[in-house]
């Protein structure tokens, strides 16, 4: 994916310029990084009350089976990704990542069980590469990406009750559950997720009502636009990942300290254990560990350290062992904050290494993950 | 006197030192900054050279040495509350003063004019 030729516009693209947006290109797309109060402060207003997002670059995708039974979407899918998707119960999301064959990550993706198919959220940059992944592998089944809903995040402590006041059923959600649910008349899907550490929705809604329904959220007190810097400093904050910066097809899921995401079933003993691209490598660095991990970095000064800044065992920068691929100050945690690759003997939390930073070596320690106490509707 | 670069950096002039900041149009483009480096006393810098670095959220942005000379005065008020380069670019939101190599250099840069013709 390149940003060059026309950049391609989301239904919300008038509204965001009638806010007042910076618009800038990102994944083909003319999206908002920042409206007017800027990216610290639409940092702090998603912790503190509400931010809505406009996230329908991503792509939505519509996995049925040829049979219309959910089991045959499922297991088709599961030859792809290292998740265990017959089990996933209808109206529940669960995360997981397409694999290659050397256990590199092609991409990140939120997998929902729609009762008879699965609604897949894919990044933006990979979702023609995605698509015709899919399309190639998933013998026995229709591929649809849909090209007439947009994708709006509503995020924060106080994203239940923007929410509940256009439709009261909502509040009953739990973290990961997706219900249908009309809004401003629409029909729209609605999984109470997202991606900046916060309590809230994701709602794929009719592109010819989005904007009614943005602004029928944006007119609750509590809720504002954010742009997509503040969305990369909540996700760091809250320790996930961006497809492209932390994870790739040069690191494994494994490496990438994200084998949560690896049920049971599919590890070796499960029902279904493997069967997806470089499982060889997967479950063989489940079970003997890694040589690198991804960890938080916390860099001990007020300095951000940022993405590609190379990480030594020393003051001196002599020995060179990893390198930092997303950082940013971290407005909830009012310091820097990082993540980052390391040798899995400095990956334990409260380990000392340093970062290279226009000519100094900064200290840095080794930090849990996430920075911020996640508030998730459990 | 007061004199302006194209980077977008102020000089004020008391004889032959300067005291140096970035614009209000600068500080509007970067956002709300959360990190100052200043260059220590006593540096010295040729025109043009990296002399402080400010950090935004989503970016870090050098500033310039306007003119050749040497950091006389650094406004450490900035490094423990860089909001103030915001909220008061050209005043309390100074960054170093400099005395300058050649004072005649000051001629040429941009006056408060010949500037705001720039960024309109």
């Amino acid at each position: 994916m390149t940003d060059s030729g026309p950049l391609s516009t989301t239904p919300l693209h008038d509204l965001h310029l009638s806010l007042g947006a910076r618009m800038v290109p990102f994944a083909g797309y003319d999206m908002p990084v920042q409206y007017q109060a800027g990216v610290l402060k639409e940092h702090l207003q998603t912790r503190s009350k509400a931010g809505l997002f406009d996230v329908s670059h991503m792509g939505q995708v519509i996995v049925k089976a040829h049979s219309g039974a959910y089991a045959d979407a499922a297991l088709a899918l599961e030859k792809l990704v290292p998740v265990d998707i017959l089990g996933l119960k209808e109206g529940r999301q669960r995360y997981g990542f397409f694999t290659d064959d050397n256990g590199g990550i092609l991409d990140d993706l939120m997998i929902t069980n729609r009762g008879d198919h699965l609604l897949v959220v894919v990044n933006a940059a990979c979702k023609a590469a995605d698509v015709a992944h899919m399309k190639t592998h998933l013998a026995g089944c229709s591929v649809t990406l849909l090209e007439d809903r947009a994708l709006i995040a509503l995020q924060g402590p106080a994203a239940e009750a923007v929410l509940a006041s256009l439709a009261p059923e909502v509040a009953a959600m739990k973290f990961m559950d997706v219900r249908d649910v009309t809004l401003v008349g629409a029909s729209c899907i609605v999984s109470r997720s997202g991606y900046s550490g916060e309590d809230g929705y994701e709602i794929s809604v009719p592109a010819d009502k989005a904007e009614e329904l943005a602004k029928a959220l944006l007119a609750h007190d509590d809720c504002e636009a954010i742009g997509l810097g503040a969305r990369d400093s909540l996700r760091l904050e809250a320790g996930l990942c961006l497809y492209g910066n932390d994870i790739d097809t040069t690191t494994s899921p494994i490496e990438a300290s994200l084998e949560w995401a690896i049920q049971k079933a599919r590890k070796t003993g499960g029902d279904r254990a493997g069967g997806f691209p470089g499982a060889t490598r997967i479950l063989g660095e489940l079970a003997n560990g890694t040589a690198r991990r991804r960890v938080g970095l916390k860099p001990e000064g007020k300095a951000p350290v940022r993405a590609h800044a190379k990480l030594y065992a020393d003051a001196e920068g002599k020995t060179e062992i990893g390198e930092v691929t997303s950082g940013t100050f971290g407005p909830s945690v009012e310091g820097p904050v990082a993540m980052g690759y390391v040798p899995t003997e400095f990956a334990s939390a409260g380990t000392q290494v340093f970062a290279e930073v226009r000519g100094r070596y900064l200290p840095v320690t080794v930090a849990a993950l996430p920075f911020i106490t996640p508030t998730y509707k459990r | 006197m007061l004199k302006f670069t194209a980077e977008h950096e102020w000089l004020k002039l008391e004889g032959d030192v300067a005291t140096v900041g970035i614009t209000q149009h600068a500080a509007d483009q970067l956002g709300d900054l959360v990190f100052v480096e200043l260059p220590d006393v006593g540096a010295t810098f040729e025109k043009n050279g990296e002399a402080a670095t400010v950090e935004s959220v989503k970016a870090a942005s050098d500033v310039y040495c306007p003119l050749a000379g040497e950091i006389v005065e650094i406004n450490e008020a900035i490094t423990s509350d860089p909001s103030l380069v915001n909220s008061d670019p050209q005043g309390k939101g100074w960054f170093f003063k400099l005395k300058l190599a050649n004072v005649a250099d000051a001629k040429d840069l941009l006056d408060e004019a010949a500037y705001k013709e720039l960024i309109a």
